[in-house]
């Protein structure tokens, strides 16, 4: 069994709303897994089902082979994007109580506690009332309270908000390192460089169905259109750009270095570059030839725009 | 430990370290026994006040009639006119006057005498006066009649019709409403707790929502175990503030016995050894008898079944209400949208409350108090008044209290699914003040 998680065919009614429609995914285990959508999309829905604070319709949830269960609670830890912390109470104190609710014996969450605040260097906070911090301290709390119990799957949404760009690198440095240790980790944000930068695989909701699923490289690969930049040197401006423009789609094209360097994006008709390359042999140097991958954000925009 | 447990020991220390609570606490008794000091102080204050009324007595009557008491003294004023005993009057800054014209008899007299003031009497004055000429009026009348005094009083005693039970248990005259009241004041006993904690209740989910710990919470128990475990923790907290205001309360009257050094038995036999006096004795032996009949009557109450039905109907109507309370608390994001929401609940709660001191006082088992002792949002309230009454003949019939206690118990249940159904998808809406459609509609989701 390679999946951690399999939704199928998951449907989610709220009145008149159709919240999610027929949405199934396949979670590999020990990767990172981008959930990402517009607003509204339904990511939301999903994960609240997928931690059963709300239950499908239709549909079925499978956590490691098995139907999803209440006793999975424990191995499974959220962040909500909505999160908080009581601000009367002892970061301490709530920290054991939120781990102790995730089924930790009191002794063992003191421990692991006790471990995770030297690692994010918080040890002195154990005393200190909530309201006292300020957000992104609370939110290092949150973080540790979500991934205390080592649960086998993780699902953090939007985990960085609120986080300076050290934090956020101290938080995106653990995700990476909970994954290398064997956690599966659902991760759901609007930020995609961060998307680009973690996540193994994606899937994109929109309007409560999903569109897209699959590896974040083969997604890339179906989604390049043989969209090339290339820079020629030339020696002048000998016509070679109109002989170009009359045999291939030229996109853009400009001259820099004193019209010694030609610029340009090509779109060629197929993934074999050999036509194309060898009518430029002989007429001009190549200095650099690159096709364009598209970024996530491109893969992003473009499919849900077409929708 | 279960994860149940685990919420209640957090909403009860949560409440309990709470300032408010240990305030609450600790202030309330003090500030409630210094309330009963100050209005029996000034009470005092207000008798002591010694009012001085002149007399101006022109007839040949009541000579000897008008002796001060403890507060109002008469002065006799002779020999001078009426206004002119006004005018004095006034500028003595005496309370008032007391004219009694000269006339052929007393009759006369009686009708054409005046009481002037400055303001307007106490009725506490005016019956003493009024007396004084009734007695004149009806001495006279018994000597036209030719009856002694002593054979007018033998006539002259109160009746009251007794009454018993079929099986032939003797009432006292307002026992019932004596029961009636302790019954009332564990009806508002629950009131109190019902819309003190379940604001407690509310509060606590309104924090929870403001926060976004729920999320947080609720990834990690279901829904019904956090409300339930909050319902409960908060009234484990009540429950500690009543225990720790019994034992203050307990404590406070041992150490008045201490202090005052009262003799609690004698209270009850101090009266009985005097024999010496045959008619003021007599008197008081009566009342005294009266009052071992009415603390018998008391002690009859059955206490322990009271105390096991208070404990019964009060946590079934507190579980009740407070679920409504927490399902509130759910559906809105601040208190000030509480407000359309509260109002239904305190109007049950309110309503058994009045038709408790109304109806009940005055027909414990009558149709409307039975009705209300039986309808769930107002039976813990109402029933507890009737209980004192005892059960089964001459009491609230055992089926009653039967039917009653199963409805609330019925509508426990299906008012807790329903509030677990509004709290479970209340608490994930932000930002929207729901209506009752709104909250109809989640009940479906």
């Amino acid at each position: 069994m390679n999946n951690i998680l399999v939704a199928n065919e998951v449907s989610k009614q709220f009145g008149s709303h159709i919240a999610l429609n027929k949405v199934s995914l396949e979670i590999p285990k020990n990767s990172i897994y981008g959930l990402l959508g517009p607003n509204g999309a339904g990511k939301t829905t999903l994960i609240r089902i997928i931690n059963q604070i709300i239950y499908p319709d239709q549909g079925t949830i499978f956590f490691d082979g098995k139907p999803l269960q209440a006793q999975h609670i424990s191995m499974i830890g959220y962040l909500p994007e909505e999160r908080g912390l009581y601000k009367s109470m002892k970061v301490g104190e709530q920290a054991l109580y939120l781990a102790q609710l995730k089924g930790l014996s009191k002794y063992d969450a003191k421990n692991r506690l006790k471990y995770w605040f030297d690692r994010l260097e918080i040890g002195d906070w154990w005393d200190k009332k909530i309201q006292e911090l300020s957000k992104g301290m609370a939110q290092k709390i949150q973080f540790i309270v979500t991934v205390l119990h080592e649960p086998k799957l993780l699902i953090f949404d939007e985990p960085f908000s609120g986080f300076d760009p050290i934090n956020a690198n101290l938080i995106k440095d653990e995700i990476i390192q909970l994954r290398d240790k064997g956690t599966t980790i659902i991760f759901s944000t609007h930020r995609m460089e961060s998307v680009e930068e973690l996540c193994e695989y994606i899937a994109l909701v929109h309007k409560s169905q999903k569109i897209l699923d699959g590896k974040l490289s083969d997604i890339k690969k179906a989604y390049k259109n043989n969209i090339y930049k290339v820079g020629l040197g030339v020696q002048s401006a000998n016509g070679l750009l109109e002989d170009l423009k009359d045999k291939f789609e030229i996109l853009s094209s400009e001259y820099v270095d004193n019209g010694l360097q030609l610029n340009f994006t090509v779109q060629l008709p197929s993934e074999d570059t050999g036509p194309f390359l060898s009518h430029l042999s002989g007429k001009a140097n190549v200095n650099n030839f690159m096709e364009t991958i598209p970024s996530a954000n491109d893969i992003f925009i473009r499919t849900v725009q077409s929708k | 430990m279960g994860k149940l447990s685990l919420i209640i020991k957090r909403e009860y220390l949560a409440k309990v370290r709470n300032k408010s609570f240990v305030v609450m606490t600790f202030l309330s008794p003090i500030l409630m026994v210094g309330m009963l000091v100050l209005v029996v102080y000034l009470t005092k204050i207000n008798d002591n006040e010694i009012r001085t009324i002149g007399v101006l007595n022109e007839s040949h009557y009541f000579s000897t009639d008008f002796q001060g008491t403890e507060n109002t003294s008469f002065v006799k004023l002779k020999d001078i006119g009426l206004e002119a005993a006004k005018d004095s009057i006034q500028k003595m800054g005496f309370y008032g006057l007391l004219y009694i014209p000269n006339e052929q008899d007393l009759e006369q007299v009686a009708s054409r005498s005046f009481f002037y003031s400055k303001e307007a009497p106490g009725s506490f004055i005016l019956d003493n006066l009024g007396n004084v000429f009734k007695d004149r009026l009806r001495m006279q009348r018994l000597q036209e009649l030719g009856v002694s005094v002593s054979d007018f009083e033998s006539v002259d005693n109160d009746y009251e019709i007794k009454t018993a039970s079929f099986s032939g248990e003797q009432n006292l005259k307002g026992i019932t409403e004596i029961k009636a009241f302790i019954g009332g004041a564990f009806g508002y006993l629950i009131m109190m707790f019902i819309i003190i904690y379940g604001g407690f209740v509310m509060r606590s989910v309104i924090e929870e929502k403001t926060t976004r710990i729920i999320e947080v919470i609720i990834s990690s128990v279901k829904p019904f175990q956090l409300m339930l475990g909050k319902i409960i923790g908060t009234s484990l907290a009540g429950v500690t503030q009543f225990a720790i205001w019994i034992i203050s309360v307990l404590l406070m009257v041992g150490v008045l016995i201490l202090v005052f050094d009262i003799d609690p038995a004698s209270l009850n036999t101090g009266a009985s050894n005097a024999p010496g006096m045959i008619g003021g004795a007599a008197y008081v032996a009566a009342s005294d008898s009266a009052m071992q009949l009415y603390a018998n009557e008391l002690f009859k109450i059955p206490w322990v079944m009271l105390v096991c039905f208070f404990m019964v109907y009060f946590v079934l109507g507190y579980l009740i209400y407070s679920s409504i309370y927490a399902a509130i608390g759910a559906a809105v994001d601040n208190e000030t949208d509480t407000q359309q929401f509260i109002f239904p609940i305190i109007l049950p709660l309110m309503l058994a409350i009045y038709v408790g001191f109304f109806s009940v006082f005055n027909n414990p088992h009558g149709p409307i108090a039975v009705g209300f002792s039986l309808f769930p949002l107002t039976s813990p309230i109402v029933m507890l008044m009737r209980l004192p009454g005892g059960i089964g003949e001459g009491g609230v019939p055992i089926w009653e209290i039967v039917v009653s206690i199963l409805l609330l118990m019925v509508t426990f249940v299906g008012i807790v699914w329903l509030a677990a159904k509004i709290y479970r998808v209340g608490i994930l809406m932000y930002g929207k003040k729901p209506s009752y459609r709104d909250l109809f509609k989640w009940l479906k989701y």
